[in-house]
């Protein structure tokens, strides 16, 4: 069974140590929720996570390898859902998510089954410009979950959901895990998903270390 | 390499959604090659004989119009961290993005290029040089920018500090491609300008792709 885990990682902005000694393990079907106030570097977590850096020191690996020894396996298994949802204004809502689709080796099938399972397939060739920021979001997150990866690296993404939007969020994420996928979430609020475990970034903020 | 196929695709249908950027490249080049026959003077010894270079430099002051948004587009809204994630090396991405370039401003400003020779006057011998050193400098162009422009991701005032950037390093391109074009309205030989062109053109799809991509990813932590 695959196994995705951290050892002793720190992660460091500008000069400034955001966490230091976080370690994590997750096998397939496991859920992890990171915690922790802002600032505590959930986010920078989880773009070590998915490749976008290295840490400052530690070591995130698959299957006991670090990820940055074959960068494109582990973007191969991963989809990463960033702060910024990344939709194109200008193109219709269908073609911004069956691009990426196509990118990650999926194919338009795939795609328009995303989009139905946000709620967006009637809507799917007007621009993307006419979305709301809750509209926006639920297209992001058809994007991220459209191709298949074994790992999903989700940042905030209840934000800006109403309550159908999460529902299909947990649904998705609650089909992914059934099939032997991993999930990595960061919340403020409550999220629902069973047998998470919990990373509370709080208790590994680092201090300034001298240079 | 279906990646990159499909990467060139997302490209193309950007710039299509988008089309006016093209064609405001394409003005640019023509207005500001008209701009030289009112400063200089409808004499048609004069323009024919600075015409090649006219061409070339309006022709490379166009293209830097369109480096601004070539990864800043991207980077703003979230799309380059995916890019970044895709499963192919990120010099790939790169090269795709600079493809999916010369198609929509480096071809458009190709097939631009024999109108504005003719407004200047360019002797005709010189036509088929002309466009076989725009041929071989535009992609050139391309690559040198998209490393200027993978540079200036996420940098204040990156517009504005980009050609300062991309010029310096054109400016063999220019020197070479005008040589070529001057060569052949002179009735000398234009293949050794145009092997020298075809080098740098080489020299620079082999590292601009290497160099961009550590630029981009030291863009991205």
């Amino acid at each position: 069974m695959d196994q995705f885990s951290g050892q002793g990682v720190r992660c460091v902005r500008g000069l400034r140590a955001v966490f230091a000694g976080v370690s994590f393990a997750l096998a397939g079907g496991g859920a992890l929720i990171l915690r922790g106030p802002n600032g505590s570097g959930k986010s920078s977590l989880l773009r070590l996570m998915a490749g976008l850096g290295r840490p400052d020191a530690g070591s995130v690996q698959w299957n006991g390898s670090a990820i940055g020894e074959d960068p494109e396996a582990h973007a191969a298994r991963t989809a990463y859902l960033g702060h910024s949802d990344a939709v194109k204004p200008t193109l219709s809502i269908a073609a911004n998510i069956r691009l990426w689709c196509r990118l990650r080796g999926g194919t338009d099938a795939m795609a328009d089954a995303a989009l139905a399972k946000v709620g967006l397939q009637q809507r799917a060739a007007l621009p993307a410009r006419l979305l709301s920021a809750g509209q926006r979001k639920r297209l992001a997150l058809a994007r991220t979950i459209a191709a298949p990866a074994a790992l999903w690296l989700l940042d905030e993404p209840v934000t800006a959901l109403d309550s159908d939007g999460i529902a299909a969020l947990l649904a998705a994420i609650a089909r992914h895990r059934a099939s032997g996928g991993m999930v990595v979430v960061s919340a403020h609020g409550e999220i629902a998903l069973p047998d998470a475990a919990t990373l509370d970034l709080a208790a590994f903020a680092a201090e300034l270390e001298p240079a | 390499m279906n990646g990159f196929a499909a990467l060139v695709r997302r490209e193309l249908a950007l710039s299509l959604a988008q089309a006016s950027d093209s064609a405001i490249v394409v003005l640019f080049f023509v207005i500001a090659a008209v701009l030289f026959p009112f400063g200089i003077g409808p004499e048609p010894n004069i323009l024919a004989r600075i015409a090649p270079g006219i061409v070339l430099a309006t022709a490379l002051l166009a293209a830097l119009l369109s480096f601004d948004r070539l990864f800043n587009a991207d980077y703003e809204d979230g799309s380059l961290d995916l890019l970044m994630l895709l499963p192919m090396p990120p010099s790939a991405v790169v090269l795709a993005k600079c493809l999916a370039h010369w198609l929509t401003t480096g071809l458009p400003l190709l097939i631009a290029a024999p109108l504005v020779a003719a407004m200047l006057r360019l002797d005709g011998a010189a036509y088929g040089v002309l466009m076989l050193a725009m041929a071989l400098a535009t992609p050139t162009i391309s690559l040198i920018g998209a490393l200027g422009a993978a540079i200036m991701v996420g940098a204040r005032r990156g517009g504005v500090l980009l050609p300062l950037i991309v010029l310096p390093l054109t400016v063999p391109v220019l020197i070479f491609a005008a040589a070529a074009v001057d060569a052949a309205s002179g009735g000398l030989s234009a293949r050794p300008h145009l092997m020298l062109l075809a080098a740098l053109l080489l020299f620079a799809a082999v590292l601009t792709p290497v160099a961009a991509s550590a630029a981009l990813r030291q863009a991205m932590e």
